[in-house]
């Protein structure tokens, strides 16, 4: 079975993101951009169900800038086969990704689709959902386990009140949460042999996929900042603060 | 313009996160409720201020809410609708990214406030950026953040509830088990007052020392992604950029440093308290109060002293 998994470059989520001070957007000139957390995650189960031989190819895919080759390389140094560069001059909406996704799957034929549960950046949170509808196929979303089991994949996921456990029939959509692995460091000679893997690179309009974006950024702005608050010496003092002066106790 | 609102149910009541989204709702037309699988919740539902219909889906294979065939059912209603409505919660963000895949739209997630039928605020970056959108699609589908807006009422509504015929879906996905935590708590995205631990707690074991404290302030408890990672508590409980936005009147933090992904979910809270060892952690520059100093210390103090 082949997996592919998306992989999304992201402002590294050390960074303290700066709003521009025109309202467009925030700040990326020489920012350090990293893998989305979640898609190292993904990355890593992929790697782990090919060691215990419930997968034999690892396709990792991005779409973006030309930069985002560096992710792909990261991905295969983690353990990816191979890799597809699907080059936009932006990253486009959860919505024109899942159908670039969906011309690739219907491509390469993998039993999974292994993606991170959000992007860091835009904290969308739909990727996965959007292209198991347009495939038409079953989603785990929000995996914290997954278990293939013949022709189907058993996913623990994690919902508000605790934990879902569904059933689904290969081929599926599988959304990774923080839980599912602790992602591996690339070592230095698979960093090393990731730099002679195939990486592939295709022009998003040779997908025949429209990626004109839906929504128009109208402004981005900074957040409402917090007034600053004040040190208290003891529990006593800080009880009477919360009564008198708060008057939320 | 009507809209409809995709309900979350438990035990045959409507979850506070979605009268937060009726109310959403009701600032862009006249709200019709979907409740799946539950016909004492469409009982719940039809009582909510401002619901003027209810449809209550009884198909067998919409038990358990599974995003397959509950994405099927709103694609099938969608077409009367000018938007599609959900609380951001697990169910919510599970399923209406999937239905709106299918109807062609790109799913606007986690609104925090609607400045016009076309036009949403939402955070990005871990909520370090607030960014105004508007949709170009004809039809919007939208997930709102419960802690932004005041639940509408429970009651006052007097709704007629309306039985949907079954629709057909593949039954690809198969609900396994489901393992729900019991707590005689309020709801952590509901709770006046959340006090919430993290690794500074240091084990399973210590993390219940904030029990005391939470039953004195009837308040829910919260953790960080550490205190959750290292397993002292269970993962619902992670607040957060990934876990629950909570925007509690109080919110005590113990043992948390504040990185940005922790202060995404609660920065929005009333007031702020925080006890931590170290004078330098994050979360004091959020925090209304601060008390620099070992919390196992602090803790029964703070017990005495609330008396
Ligand atoms: C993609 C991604 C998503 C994430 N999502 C979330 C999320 O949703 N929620 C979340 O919380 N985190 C999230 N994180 C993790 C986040 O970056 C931090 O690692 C985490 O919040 C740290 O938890 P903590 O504050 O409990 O632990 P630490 O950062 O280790 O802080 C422990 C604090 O306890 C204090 N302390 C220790 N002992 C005592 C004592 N005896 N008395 C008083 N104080 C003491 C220390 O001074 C320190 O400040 C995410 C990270 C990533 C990469
Ligand atoms: N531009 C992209 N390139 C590759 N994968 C992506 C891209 N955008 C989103 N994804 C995948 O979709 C997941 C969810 O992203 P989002 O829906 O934007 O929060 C990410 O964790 C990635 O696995």
């Amino acid at each position: 079975m082949k997996i592919l998994v998306p992989v999304k470059r992201v402002i590294d989520y050390n960074v303290k993101v700066r709003v521009k001070a025109d309202g467009s957007g925030v700040e990326t000139a020489g920012v350090k951009m990293s893998m989305n957390p979640f898609d190292e995650i993904a990355v890593e189960e992929a790697v782990r169900l090919k060691e215990k031989g419930a997968a034999t190819e690892i396709v990792a895919v991005s779409i973006g800038v030309q930069q985002a080759q560096d992710t792909l390389r990261t991905a295969m140094a983690m353990g990816a086969d191979r890799a597809i560069l699907v080059l936009t001059e932006e990253s486009p909406e959860p919505l024109a990704v899942a159908k670039i996704l969906r011309a690739l799957v219907e491509r390469e034929q993998p039993g999974i689709v292994l993606l991170g549960k959000q992007a860091i950046d835009d904290d969308m949170n739909a990727t996965g959902q959007m292209l198991a509808g347009l495939l038409d196929r079953p989603q785990g979303t929000f995996a914290s386990k997954v278990e293939i089991e013949g022709e189907s994949v058993r996913v623990t996921r994690e919902i508000d009140g605790g934990l879902e456990t569904v059933s689904l029939q290969l081929p599926a959509i599988i959304t990774a949460d923080l839980r599912l692995n602790e992602p591996r460091y690339a070592s230095l000679p698979n960093i090393m042999k990731a730099r002679k893997k195939p990486l592939e690179t295709i022009a998003a309009g040779d997908l025949g996929v429209d990626v004109a974006p839906r929504l128009t950024v109208v402004k981005v702005a900074e957040p409402p900042a917090r007034k600053a608050g004040v040190m208290v010496g003891s529990a006593a003092e800080l009880v009477e603060k919360l009564r008198s002066e708060a008057k939320v106790i | 313009m009507t809209v409809l609102v995709l309900l979350d149910h438990e035990e045959g009541q409507i979850r506070q996160a979605s009268r937060s989204a009726v109310q959403a709702a009701a600032t862009l037309g006249t709200v019709h409720a979907l409740v799946v699988g539950d016909e004492a919740a469409a009982g719940a539902a039809a009582k909510i201020a401002g619901v003027e219909k209810v449809l209550l889906a009884t198909d067998p294979a919409l038990a358990h809410e599974l995003a397959e065939p509950v994405a099927t059912l709103l694609v099938s209603l969608a077409g009367d609708y000018s938007h599609i409505v959900a609380a951001a919660t697990a169910t919510g963000k599970n399923i209406l990214p999937r239905a709106a895949a299918l109807l062609d739209v790109q799913p606007i997630p986690d609104v925090v406030e609607i400045v016009d039928a076309d036009t949403f605020v939402r955070p990005i970056y871990a909520g370090n950026a607030l960014a105004t959108v508007r949709s170009s699609d004809g039809k919007k589908v939208l997930t709102v953040r419960a802690a932004n807006f005041d639940p509408a009422p429970a009651d006052g509504g007097t709704a007629d509830v309306a039985t949907l015929a079954p629709v057909a879906s593949p039954a690809t996905s198969q609900f396994i088990a489901v393992e729900l935590s019991q707590s005689e708590r309020p709801e952590l995205d509901s709770a006046r007052v959340v006090v919430s631990g993290g690794r500074g707690m240091q084990n399973a074991e210590n993390f219940r020392l904030l029990e005391p404290l939470a039953d004195r302030l009837g308040a829910a408890i919260g953790a960080s992604r550490a205190a959750v990672d290292s397993g002292f508590v269970a993962n619902e409980l992670q607040v957060g950029q990934t876990g629950k936005i909570v925007a509690p009147e109080l919110y005590v933090a113990l043992g948390i440093s504040g990185a940005i992904q922790h202060l995404a979910g609660m920065k929005d809270s009333k007031v702020i308290v925080a006890i931590n060892k170290d004078p330098e952690a994050p979360i004091f520059q959020v925090a209304d109060y601060g008390i620099v100093g070992d919390l196992f210390t602090v803790l029964p103090e703070l017990e005495s002293a609330l008396g």
